[in-house]
């Protein structure tokens, strides 16, 4: 069952003031379709600090004059929404818990489905249209046999970011629209410059939005009082320093660590119980099995039986192929063929078909093992 | 069909105003300070348009008009302007919670250097207790600032009466009476203020000009140096064209203002009647009988009012809440907090503001779009929580 109306309607398309999503209004509205572009206003508009930071921008940065800008050369509508108190609490508060729980957060994970094609699809059928667009490089196709809508890695596989969508359900599939999913990144360019659009040699954002540069100087900021300094123990339980707060640590990290040691140490584990930072060598990092919490499948209905997959814990890794067996409550156990380095948890693992390389199995959240005595 | 009832963020320019500011942007392009007959032209034509403006608020005495480049600048030099004057008598100001920001920020920014600003509270109707002004004010007062017509609610503010206050204590007042000014009769004497702003392009006049009435004897400071134009008051050539847009919009406003204040009031009602009669849960923020004739903020419960908003223009119909910022996304608005309503209420409450060119065709077409679209909101919103609140 599949909620969706079939009948066109105007198609919201977020725009985030890059080229990507201006390409993606641009061929829609070529479309000839009823286009609205939406830009999610996530800064404080009200804080002094931000304001007197930005002489003239009460609250316009360049990236909402710039879907501004392109939104009138392509002649549609655009609105700026005020998405503080929803960013704040849907995304930042996500972001600073899992750091805070020695977790590594996915924040575009989480702005992708519970934002984008969450509140805003939500919204965006309030003013009378059926879908939303936006600039990310995947495809969405139904399935003609099981009628499910599935989500397939861009034709660019380079710029391939269905990582980062692997957790929107069927209904939202059903509602997305991905115009710049077949195009390489040097054809958005091209049609922007084209279209003389102004943000066509705009670079690609590399960065999280909301924390640019270190994201530890934005911990500091939010919620540095309830950052911890402690103890810092390798896998014989010895201690070997002091660290500045598990949230300040990433599993696999090396650099930072303040401790001499003849053989290089890393992080291999992070414990919010009791506060402390475990290191060990480079051999202590890898494993086999990866679980994963708060599954997500979009190729099937169900996992009933363990499923052969390419799945990679990282966005930026090659699929690694892997067995997917199912657990109970909404789990799932990977167990990769070749070891894998540094798994963090809370970062989206997700599985890619065997024999159909760029279609979406789903995905998971990373689960932290048990502690040091359970990490193989 | 295309319905503009955002006539309190700007009116359309009147086409007697354009036709009346034309030749000083052209053929007349004096500068007013000048010696020679361009000058003189222009000279002429601004201080009658001055003689206009002041007329308009019952003051004989045109040079009691200091001409700006619009409200805000009026309220900042009111309040700045008094501020660096009486700085020796005090440093105490008194405004209300619900002033435009010209005034709120204005205030805050005298806070942050060494003022004290008490902010006076309203009822949940919008109203202020004049009595609040009579127990506010010390010896070292040195201003108080009311507005008239609020410009989210039109609720009216009952300035006579706090200037009766202020003049037995001999504090000066300042109102802000960008929003009555063309509406409601305003007379600087029967209102008993010493400064009064104004804007003119909220009557149909051009954007980019204002005025701040200073009754003689009031002391102050120019905020601009460079020339002594506007008695030393505001250096900088003069917006001759501007001015004579503004006089003329003042004069258009003033041969039929009684009439079109009943008629605005009439349309304004069918419009709160005609949403509350089709749709439960739409609530008028604040007073109902102490208000603009044009102006009314209603809360549509569980619909946000920044999507209403987006939705309302996607069929051509142009509203808005109260505050919007520069990049056109909302803020929650500080006047209906300040009138003790709950976040919710808050980032559900859309304000309609008729003007001249409102006419019935435009408030039916408004009742025939307006209610299914809420319906439509409030079934897709259930269960979800509101966007915009306060932020936390």
């Amino acid at each position: 069952m599949i909620p969706v109306p079939e009948t066109q309607g105007k198609v919201v398309v977020a725009m985030s003031g890059g080229v990507d999503s201006a390409v993606a209004a641009a061929l829609l509205a070529r479309e000839g379709l009823p286009v609205v572009g939406i830009t999610l206003r996530i800064w404080s508009s009200l804080r002094p600090a931000d304001a007197e930071a930005r002489f003239d921008s009460c609250c316009s940065p360049a990236a909402a004059e710039d879907a501004r800008g392109v939104a009138a050369a392509l002649g549609i509508p655009h609105y700026v929404l005020n998405y503080e108190a929803e960013f704040d609490r849907e995304v930042i508060q996500y972001f600073t818990d899992a750091y805070l729980a020695g977790e590594t957060p996915n924040p575009c994970v989480v702005c992708n489905s519970r934002l984008k094609f969450g509140s805003l699809l939500a919204r965006a059928r309030g003013w009378g249209a059926v879908r939303v667009a936006t600039g990310h490089y995947a495809r969405v196709q139904r399935d003609a046999v099981t009628g499910r809508y599935q989500l397939r890695r861009a034709v660019d596989s380079r710029k391939d970011q269905s990582y980062f969508l692997y957790r929107l359900t069927q209904e939202q599939l059903a509602a997305a629209l991905f115009p710049v999913g077949h195009l390489s990144k040097e054809d958005t360019r091209r049609i922007a410059a084209e279209l003389g659009l102004a943000v066509a040699g705009k670079p690609d954002s590399q960065e999280i939005c909301f924390a640019p540069g270190d994201y530890r100087t934005y911990l500091r900021q939010r919620v540095g009082t309830a950052i911890v300094a402690g103890t810092i123990r390798d896998t014989s339980g010895a201690v070997r320093g002091r660290h500045q707060g598990v949230a300040f640590y990433t599993v696999g990290q090396r650099r930072g660590l303040g401790i001499g040691s003849p053989e290089p140490l890393y992080v291999i584990d992070l414990d919010p119980a009791t506060n402390e930072v475990i290191v060990g060598q480079d051999r202590d990092l890898w494993t086999r099995e990866v679980d994963v919490e708060h599954v997500n499948l979009i190729a099937s209905e169900a996992l009933t039986a363990p499923r052969r997959v390419l799945a990679k814990i990282r966005y930026a890794q090659a699929p690694a192929p892997a067995v997917m067996i199912p657990l109970h409550d909404g789990a799932a156990r990977l167990c990769f063929e070749d070891p894998q380095r540094a798994v963090a948890p809370g970062q989206a693992a997700v599985c890619y078909d065997v024999n159909d390389p760029d279609l979406v199995v789903g995905g998971g959240t990373i689960r932290r093992k048990g502690g040091i005595s359970n990490r193989q | 069909m295309r319905v503009y009832l955002d006539h309190n963020a700007t009116a359309p320019l009147h086409p007697e105003v354009l036709a009346a500011m034309l030749p000083y942007l052209t053929d007349r392009f004096g500068n007013a300070s000048s010696l020679h007959a361009w000058g003189q032209e222009a000279r002429s034509a601004l201080e009658r348009a001055r003689t206009t403006v002041a007329r308009a608020l019952g003051s004989g005495d045109k040079d009691t008009v200091a001409l700006t480049a619009g409200g805000t600048e009026a309220d900042n030099l009111a309040l700045l302007g008094v501020a660096a004057a009486a700085q020796a008598r005090g440093r105490h100001l008194i405004i209300s919670a619900v002033e435009h920001h010209a005034v709120l920020h204005t205030a805050d920014h005298l806070a942050r250097r060494g003022f004290e600003v008490t902010r006076l509270p309203v009822d949940s109707q919008g109203l202020l207790d004049p009595d609040e002004v009579r127990r506010a004010i010390r010896p070292d007062t040195l201003l108080v600032s009311l507005m008239h017509g609020n410009n989210e609610t039109g609720v009216l503010f009952p300035i006579a009466e706090a200037g009766r206050i202020c003049r037995e204590r001999g504090v000066p007042l300042h109102t802000d009476a960008v929003q009555s000014f063309g509406k409601l009769p305003v007379d600087v004497d029967a209102l008993g203020v010493s400064l009064l702003s104004l804007s003119a392009h909220k009557l149909g006049g051009p954007k980019g000009v204002g005025a701040l009435f200073i009754r003689r004897g009031t002391t102050m400071q120019p905020l601009f140096h460079g020339g002594t134009q506007e008695r030393s008051r505001r250096a900088g050539t003069e917006n001759v064209a501007g001015a004579v847009g503004f006089a003329r919009a003042t004069e258009l406003m003033l041969q039929d203002q009684a009439d079109a204040a009943t008629r605005l009031a009439d349309l304004r009602d069918r419009l709160e009647c005609g949403l509350m009669a089709a749709l439960s849960g739409v609530e008028r923020n604040g007073h109902p009988a102490e208000r603009l004739p044009h102006t009314t903020n209603l809360a549509f419960a569980g619909v946000e009012a920044e999507s209403l908003i987006l939705a309302l223009d996607l069929e051509g119909i142009g509203v808005s809440s109260g505050s919007a910022c520069s990049s056109g996304s909302m803020e929650p608005s500080h006047v209906l907090t300040a009138m003790g309503h709950p976040p919710e209420r808050v980032a559900s409450s859309v304000r309609f503001s008729l003007g001249r060119d409102t006419m019935p065709e435009g408030i039916a077409y408004v009742l025939e779009i307006v209610p299914p679209m809420a319906e439509r909101m409030r079934q897709v919103n259930a269960g979800r929580t509101p966007a915009v609140g306060v932020p936390a």
